[in-house]
């Protein structure tokens, strides 16, 4: 049996109107002669919502005492066209089928049913480090990024924050009460601009996978292959460093190496040994290629030693020159960028240290 | 010019020399017990150095890099870190192996000095705080979060 048709609509927050959208989209279907359920509907309590949910027939939920659930096998027996089934990262009840109702929407598509689902940029698994940072709330309900690459479609469900705002305070996202706590907390307009961009890059990655579905030649992937190179010392900043090379290296399917740089016969302090015994170990957890090199020129160093591993990334830390000996003797970061061509260059920055970070 | 020239504690944040250890496993450190570490190592001009304790099963060597497990640890650690920052502190992350828990968290005191363990009840069993407790080289707290504020924060977040 062929599997269903799998279409997701992303936003940014709740009351963009993803609901609206995949119900509106199952309305059309319908009319157009397709065999429409909805799987299951979030209740919401939006009059706009509950209007459109009129017109098509929804496949009874299960009653428990803590509340409702989709009932997977009804919609599997009544194996429609297309359900449509609302936010997938929904952590299903104790003794449910499954855990997540992603999981849930698995066995829909296995049956050979289209689903149209809907889901928040939050709940996405590999951003909830960003979002924490971003928004200070950190996400329970998450989701793999796989599900988004395995979907057929991924639809961005857009709304300018102003327009968001209004809408909570218009009462059709929450009540009054609720609305006025979520304008002052999450969907203050600098979370709901970060989450916006958050969504709006990571529909456009998809967009930009889907172009190029099939694997690189073999040229190509020599020209486009990264491998980064992350200078370290011996103290606490350098495991964020190498923390951020690594997650870097994950999204760019990169080698890492880790370089220190240390004058010849040079001899840690006790402290040093301790901090740099803290690195190998990092290293080994994270697959990061730990390297040691003397060299009285960093830049010299590095370059020997970026040509040595075929670097093409090199992730450093916050330089923190005085002005005097940048004035001197030039700027560190100049004579790496002069003297490195070809090779990118990143400041790891201390992300406390941003303005408007809390 | 030397690597070593590149980096300077930052003036902003100050510490004492102290290192206050925070472990936490399982994917989950309790926003309510980081607060309060936070508040004893600012107490102490301390270093907060949260640890997150990666247990490795047996067919793997300690040192493997268990893709799955360091993805699932990084974004606790990173909060972690930030929090730390953000409170004006010196932090030192750190991630071990170990069998277990405990096993890991002895191979990271044997390797280094800590003047405090601030160690979060949620995330390690009665029987790993117990040996926690017996076994630790310096003076141990035991954080368990009142279960009503612990809910309040839930509710924060949900």
């Amino acid at each position: 049996m062929a599997r269903g048709h799998y279409r997701i609509l992303v936003g940014m927050a709740a009351g963009v109107g993803k609901t609206y959208r995949m119900l509106l989209e199952g309305r059309q279907a319908q009319e157009e002669g397709r065999d429409v359920v909805i799987g299951y509907l979030e209740p919401h309590d939006r009059p706009e919502t509950a209007v459109l949910a009129d017109g098509l027939q929804a496949v009874p939920r299960i009653h428990t005492a803590r509340g409702d659930e989709m009932d997977l096998d009804a919609v599997i027996r009544r194996a429609p066209e297309l359900a449509l089934i609302d936010e997938l990262a929904h952590t299903n009840l104790n003794g449910s089928p499954h855990e997540k109702r992603y999981e849930d929407i698995e066995d829909v598509l296995d049956a050979g049913i289209d689903v149209i689902s809907t889901v928040n940029v939050q709940h996405l698994e590999s951003l909830n480090d960003a979002i924490f940072e971003l928004t200070g709330v950190r996400v329970r309900e998450t989701f793999p990024d796989r599900i988004l690459d395995e979907a057929d479609e991924v639809v961005l469900v857009d709304l300018s924050p102003e327009e968001l705002q209004e809408r909570l305070r218009a009462g059709k996202v929450y009540k009054p009460e609720r609305a006025e706590v979520a304008l002052q907390n999450f969907f203050r307009k600098e979370n709901l601009a970060a989450l916006r961009e958050l969504v709006l890059r990571e529909v456009a990655e998809d967009v930009e996978a889907r172009r190029h579905p099939d694997a690189l030649e073999p040229l190509s992937q020599q020209a486009v292959a990264e491998r980064i190179l992350a200078l370290v010392e011996p103290q606490p900043k350098s495991q964020r460093i190498m923390r951020r090379a690594w997650r870097s290296a994950q999204r760019l399917g990169a080698e890492i190496d880790t370089l220190w740089v240390h004058p010849a016969g040079y001899s840690a302090s006790e402290e040093e040994a301790t901090q740099l015994a803290a690195l190998r170990r990092l290293a080994g957890v994270l697959g990061i290629h730990f390297l040691e090199a003397d060299g009285d020129d960093l830049v010299e160093t590095v370059r020997r030693v970026a040509a040595d591993r075929g670097s093409t990334y090199i992730f450093v830390g916050t330089p923190d020159e005085r002005r005097r000996v940048e004035i001197l003797h030039g700027s560190l970061l100049s004579r790496m960028v002069r003297e490195l061509p070809g090779i990118d260059i990143r400041v790891v920055a201390d992300r406390a240290k941003r303005k408007d970070a809390g | 010019m030397s690597v070593l020239s590149l980096f300077r504690r930052h003036p902003d944040r100050r510490s004492s020399g102290r290192r206050v250890l925070v472990p936490f496993t399982g994917g989950e450190l309790d926003p309510v017990v980081l607060a309060a570490a936070i508040r004893v190592a600012k107490a102490e001009e301390a270093t907060l150095v949260p640890a997150y304790l990666m247990v490795i099963p047996l067919e793997y060597p300690l040192e493997s890099p268990l893709q799955k497990q360091v993805a699932a640890a990084m974004p606790f650690l990173e909060a972690a870190e930030l929090a730390g920052l953000r409170a004006g502190l010196e932090v030192d992350a750190r991630v071990e192996t170990g069998r277990t828990p405990t096993h890991a968290l002895q191979r990271l005191w044997s390797a280094e000095r800590f003047d405090r363990i601030v160690a979060p009840a949620p995330g390690f069993t009665p029987k790993e705080l117990q040996w926690i407790l017996v076994h630790a080289p310096t003076e141990t707290l035991i954080l368990r979060p009142d279960p009503a504020v612990e809910e309040r924060a839930l509710e924060a977040v949900a």
